[in-house]
């Protein structure tokens, strides 16, 4: 039985049979929407989230199959003291898969140690978030037909993102691919990212403050929000919110096949007026969002469908 | 030097940090083992200009050489049987550690799980960097020595 952790968790040939599925998921829905009849999933939020649990949720019905479970720690039996051990336990009688959301950093692995049942990690605090690492390599795939030969811009908050981290580590194991750092200094890259990750394994990058100098650049840019709660002081998170906002005009500073991501949600980091651009492929990245966990749920109940 | 032809068998531990013995006693839990110990504090030593022993008479066995490993791979253990050093075990960094350190990181589940194990994996042996098996939080020991003895 295999649980999904982190995106690493797959080799580089196991992510293209897993993006394979996902772009035939895509391309024949008709064809897997039986193919989990009678299979449940049990999502476990223990802390709120809209997308993840409902992208989750849209997954497995698509696939035919039914969900349950809770949408936030206060409607869990974790408000009366139960263990993330005990309570996995007890799920593995309901379900048979679970995808699990909790603030506590490593809580999906403890869970996924006294499982029955694969377990997936729906977010776990501040260090991994595999789904949307899967999500956004599979747009930049759909997309871009490639994962290879790219220069990817990366702009905000790159001190405090997970998503950003990940996907440097899982993008790194493809070839010839550069990276652009966009963000002030108070948010620039942690040194375990840059001196472990990227220097360590000869990537090329370059850390720089103003988006506009990197605009013609690149192939994907990376939007992400300035996360309000990691800040201490509001001084500080009110300076930095609004350092980057990506506009129509800097939009015209771009190559016109580039592709601009963000994990959502978004505040005010990516102008409105851009959401019409077609070059801005947010939303489309949330419906391959839903593509990329049908194709988990079927990889990690090892169902095939012919 | 040091006379250890006192004990029978057991094991001397040598080049211990000046300083580091007694909690070396206590992470090897020997205040447990009904034996005789001896701590040598701040003897001579060419090497080291001070050093530290700890000479204990028990069965070989009932030393953990993870947890020493862990605490100073530069130690020298030498087992002694017969009255004699019959061997100079090399200390290896352990590729895991249970429950001798604690992850201090406060966003990890390990700070709410019941009865769930403390567990270190050893990522980068040429640093000797550690982390935390959940919540990969780094840690980094204190004790870890520039220069390699022995």
């Amino acid at each position: 039985m295999r649980h999904l952790m982190s995106p690493l968790d797959f080799s580089v040939e196991e992510l293209d049979q897993l993006l394979d599925l996902a772009s035939d998921i895509e391309k024949n829905p008709g064809k897997y929407a039986h193919a989990c009849d009678g299979k449940k999933l049990a999502t476990c939020f223990y802390e709120p989230s809209t997308r993840t649990r409902l992208s989750f949720e849209a997954a497995m019905l698509n696939l035919g199959g039914s969900v349950l479970g809770f949408a936030s720690a206060d409607s869990s039996s974790a408000a009366k003291g139960e263990s993330i051990s005990d309570t996995i336990r007890v799920i593995s009688c309901y379900a048979d898969i679970c995808a699990m959301r909790h603030p506590k950093e490593g809580a999906a692995l403890v869970a996924s140690q006294k499982s029955g049942i694969p377990v997936i990690n729906a977010g776990d605090g501040g260090h991994q978030h595999p789904t949307q690492t899967l999500t956004d390599l599979m747009t930049i795939r759909s997309l871009k037909g490639r994962l290879g030969n790219l220069t990817i811009g990366l702009c905000g908050d790159l001190k405090f993102g997970r998503t950003v981290h990940s996907l440097i580590n899982a993008l790194i194991r493809y070839e010839n691919v550069k990276f652009i750092l966009i963000s002030p200094e108070e948010l620039r890259i942690p040194s375990y990212i840059r001196d472990d990750v990227l220097r360590a394994n000869h990537i090329e990058f370059e850390e720089v403050e103003r988006l506009e100098d990197a605009m013609n650049q690149l192939d994907v840019l990376y939007m992400t929000r300035v996360q309000r709660e990691r800040f201490f002081n509001e001084e500080d998170y009110i300076r930095l919110k609004d350092y980057y906002i990506l506009t129509k005009e800097k939009m015209e500073l771009a190559r016109e096949d580039m592709l601009v991501l963000h994990p959502l949600p978004r505040v005010n980091e990516i102008s409105v007026e851009v959401d019409d651009d077609p070059r801005a492929v947010y939303f489309q990245q949330a419906q391959y969002g839903v593509y990329v966990r049908m194709a988990l749920i079927l990889t990690l109940l090892e169902i095939t469908v012919m | 030097m040091l006379n250890i032809s006192g004990i029978h068998e057991g094991f001397v531990l040598d080049h211990i940090q000046a300083g580091m013995s007694l909690q070396i006693y206590h992470d090897l839990k020997l205040d447990k083992l009904d034996c005789s110990v001896a701590i040598i504090k701040n003897a001579k030593s060419s090497k080291m200009g001070k050093k530290d022993i700890i000479k204990v008479e028990c069965p070989i066995e009932a030393l953990d050489l993870d947890i020493l490993g862990f605490i100073d791979h530069n130690i020298t253990v030498n087992v002694i049987k017969g009255d004699k050093i019959v061997e100079k075990k090399i200390l290896k960094l352990p590729k895991q550690v249970k429950n001798v350190i604690k992850c201090k990181n406060p966003r990890c589940v390990t700070s709410i799980e019941q009865e769930l194990d403390q567990i270190f994996l050893l990522t980068d042996e040429e640093k000797e960097v550690y982390r935390c098996k959940y919540c990969e939080e780094k840690y980094t020991n204190p004790n870890r020595r520039k220069i390699k003895f022995g």
